[in-house]
């Protein structure tokens, strides 16, 4: 989203690392002031729910990373991190399957992440050098990975919906029994081509999910100031879509709706939309001071409903995981982040010769 | 009182019509309001209702005569009671002058009070072919370029069923200018999409579908409408592969009228080539004749890139010969010497090809042999053609139906001076659009135009013939 109010200013330099790293530790305690805790034993299984946990901390791990090379110059222009809300992508990731189409907007990293793209490829892609996932031509914004079925990373806001919906078409055109989904916030909840869209995959019964990531703010302007009424989730009754409010803090609910909603498409229902309660601990972007909102608000939210955190709390509660087995996870994720980041700042720039390709395919 | 019933233009740029059936018969009564005739256009079958009360006289235009010019006298009412021979001296006085097969199109109305506006025809086919095989001309059909549209469609669809057409009122309606006719009987509704009027959104849509593999084909109703989907068309549609490091595809066509109709002012009325030709990840295209409309088409749903096709309302009456065989395929990329000719090129695209080849004719008279070039493709632009052409003239003349400045005649101006410099014997002349929102009044829309006098006025200059 190329909307910045300044230039783009020095990242802080992150001296403090994210107390979530030492999340086993601090559960126990954190639990107790959380307001939302699912209490009850949760219906996935161990072994799902350590995949939840490690797809949220990768995203957390390699965003946190994205920030730092950021703040050294190693990564430029626009760079839109997902810290917060990680429980949307890696839920919503858990209730589809590798045939359907995934759609978002410029802030991609998270849910190309949780499609299962290769962070080398990605951080690659953010430095700019060829070993980058779109060879360094896209950049943060539009990151894409045909083989994942990931259609972007889209820069313009809420461009890449009626394009979900176009996949959507296509799944249907096919008889693929695919499903897209696409990601947009809360900012682009009010673009016209969101209600044509909603229009055409209700008149036409598409198998798309339109997920809103409402993290409260499109860039500095918080929706109440932006959108009459905030249940986004309602702005399908008038076409007939079903839409639904879930805790995008709680990957659990993620999936629990997500996967209710794919059923309810994939069973040729038509569309749903799903309203995802979530928030960026980040500003809009790197070169965003964020000073709409207040420390104690980020803070808040941090401590009480952080999705990483939330969701060790409950393995511990109910037995499913011990520190160590978190620890061993943490390490293995530090450790590809690492690599990642390594691999970004030594491969080299494209060849210049790559200027003028893939401008058109050969006919 | 006799009251002569004409026949009526049913659309902007209606000249004649067919008229199909009568519904009333000599001495029926007739009230304001009642169904009188069926009229056949190039676009549709529509009814005509009486303005005037009185009794059907006398029938001027039997039913089933075909080019029935605008107009003209079809019927004379009587006022009830009226004896019929009261209307002996009116039919005598109708007759006479309005002979009921008319030019195609009409010429300029004297005092400026042109009913069918812009006289802008196009010339014949032109004779002089590309590089399309031979073998493909042995066996050829006249037929409009509407129909060489809908041919074209209909073999690709065919031949891949992976293209599919979606736009406003392709489908029920069979197309706004009938383009589509036919394609959703044989196709069916899941190929034959008829959209919502949301032009962001089905395109949008579109460049998802072709995201995911398929090859739509996007009609707009007219490119006036494209300006609410420039930004999918600009940025998801173009820009696309390149941003992904060429893995995503994106084969499709958008496709429908460009350019001034007849009287449908500045919002209507639009030549959109340079600003499609301006952007890199797009191919663009604007054929004249109907051979190309036709192979250029097909190439263009072939083509795995997003490619702009330009037509022309003002065209799609217009016949010519196009072969038959469905593997008939003109490459994009490629201009067509549309008239040999050695003393000054005018390059030229769509409409404006029809009027250089009339200057072109104009000019022989004066001894001056004009070389006319189709550019047909406007993106890949062929500047071998064009430079190879001037390099043997050594003047060129530019035409287009746009505004001039940053035109694509501005990019041939570029072009020239960047292979043919050394070539020219005068400067480039610059023929288009007045440098004004198009206006409605007919005199106006005229002036404002591109005319064949203004294609030999530079030509005259260049050869200094002034």
């Amino acid at each position: 989203m190329a909307r910045a109010t300044s230039r783009p200013r020095k990242a802080r330099s992150s001296g403090k690392r994210s107390s979530r790293a030492k999340g086993a530790a601090k559960s126990a305690r954190t639990a107790k002031v959380k307001t939302k805790a699912r209490i009850e034993k949760p219906k996935e299984s161990r072994q799902q729910l350590l995949g939840l946990y490690e797809g949220m901390l990768l995203i957390r791990r390699f965003e946190e990373k994205a920030g730092q090379l950021y703040g050294q110059g190693k990564v430029a222009g626009f760079c839109h991190l997902y810290i917060g809300q990680e429980a949307v992508a890696v839920g919503m990731q858990a209730s589809i399957e590798a045939k359907d189409s995934v759609v978002t907007s410029y802030r991609d990293h998270g849910h190309m992440l949780a499609r299962g793209a290769d962070p080398k490829g990605m951080m690659a892609e953010l430095t700019g050098r060829r070993g980058g996932t779109s060879r360094g031509k896209g950049g943060s914004m539009h990151m894409f990975s045909k083989e994942k079925n990931f259609y972007g990373g889209h820069g313009i806001v809420a461009a890449g919906v009626p394009i979900a919906v176009g996949l959507a078409f296509a799944h249907r055109y096919r008889e693929d029994g695919g499903v897209s989904l696409t990601y947009y916030g809360d900012g682009a909840a009010n673009q016209g081509q969101v209600f044509e869209s909603f229009n055409m995959a209700a008149l036409w019964k598409l198998p798309v999910v339109f997920v809103i990531e409402n993290n409260h703010y499109g860039m500095g302007t918080s929706v109440s100031r932006a959108s009459a009424s905030p249940d986004f989730f309602r702005r399908g009754e008038p076409f007939g879509i079903p839409g639904h409010k879930v805790d995008g803090m709680d990957v659990c609910a993620v999936k629990e709706a997500g996967a209710a909603a794919v059923a309810y498409c994939r069973a040729g229902k038509g569309p749903q939309i799903l309203q995802m309660e979530t928030y960026r601990y980040r500003g809009h972007s790197m070169s965003d001071p964020a000073r709409y909102r207040t420390r104690d608000e980020v803070q808040k939210v941090r401590q009480e409903r952080d999705p990483i955190d939330h969701l060790s709390d409950l393995l511990f509660e109910h037995s499913l995981a011990s520190a160590e087995d978190l620890k061993k996870i943490d390490i293995d994720v530090k450790q590809r982040v690492t690599e990642a980041a390594e691999f970004a700042v030594t491969d080299p720039e494209p060849d210049p010769r790559e200027l003028y390709t893939d401008v058109l395919a050969e006919a | 009182m006799v009251v002569s019933v004409l026949m009526p233009a049913l659309s902007p740029t209606m000249t004649e019509g067919k008229l199909a059936k009568w519904l009333k018969r000599e001495g029926d009564v007739v009230r304001s309001g009642d169904l009188l005739a069926e009229i056949e256009t190039d676009k549709a079958i529509m009814e005509i209702e009486a303005t005037d009360e009185g009794t059907l006289g006398r029938i001027l235009v039997a039913e089933g005569t075909e080019n029935v010019a605008v107009n003209a006298p079809i019927a004379v009412l009587l006022e009830v009671g009226e004896d019929a021979s009261a209307a002996e001296a009116m039919v005598a006085k109708a007759l006479a002058p309005a002979p009921a097969a008319a030019p195609p199109v009409a010429a300029p109305a004297e005092g400026g009070e042109a009913q069918v506006p812009a006289p802008r025809p196009a010339a014949p086919a032109p004779q002089v072919s590309g590089d399309v095989d031979p073998a493909f001309l042995e066996n050829t059909s006249s037929i409009t370029v509407r129909e060489a549209l809908r041919d074209a469609m209909a073999e690709e669809m065919r031949r891949d069923p992976k293209v599919f057409l979606m736009g406003e009122e392709v489908a029920d309606y069979q197309g706004a200018y009938k383009v589509s006719q036919g394609l959703l009987d044989e196709f069916g509704p899941m190929r034959v999409v008829d959209t919502p009027i949301t032009e962001q959104g089905f395109t949008g849509l579109a460049i998802g579908a072709a995201f995911g593999g398929l090859k739509p084909i996007v009609e707009f109703m007219t490119f006036n409408f494209s300006m609410q989907a420039m930004d999918q068309i600009i940025n998801s549609a173009a820009k696309t592969r390149y941003m992904s490091g060429g893995q995503m595809a994106c084969s499709m066509v958008f496709r429908g009228a460009n350019g001034a109709a007849a009287r449908v002012a500045a919002q209507h009325s639009q030549c959109y080539a340079s600003w499609f030709a301006h952007i890199p990840g797009l191919k663009v295209i604007a054929p004249f004749a109907a051979d190309d409309a036709k192979g250029l088409l097909k190439a263009a749903i072939r083509d795995p890139n997003p490619v702009i096709f330009l037509e022309n309302e003002m065209l799609y009456g217009h016949s010519g010969d196009v072969p038959v065989d469905p593997d008939f395929v003109v490459p994009i990329g490629k201009a067509r010497v549309a008239r040999a000719g050695t003393d000054v090129t005018i390059v030229a695209f769509s409409i404006m090809v029809g009027l250089a080849l009339q200057a072109a004719d104009q000019l022989a008279g004066e001894g001056i042999d004009a070389e006319v070039i189709d550019l047909r493709t406007l993106r890949p632009l062929d500047r071998e053609t064009i430079a190879a052409s001037v390099a043997k003239t050594n003047r060129i003349v530019a035409v287009e139906e746009g505004w001039p400045y940053a035109g694509i005649n501005a990019e041939i101006a570029a072009m020239i001076m960047d292979t043919s410099f050394d070539d020219l014997d005068a400067p480039l002349y610059r023929v288009g659009a007045a440098d004004v929102p198009l206006p409605y009044a007919a005199n106006l829309e005229a002036l404002a135009l591109p005319k064949v006098e203004d294609v030999v006025a530079g030509v005259r200059a260049v050869t200094y013939r002034d």
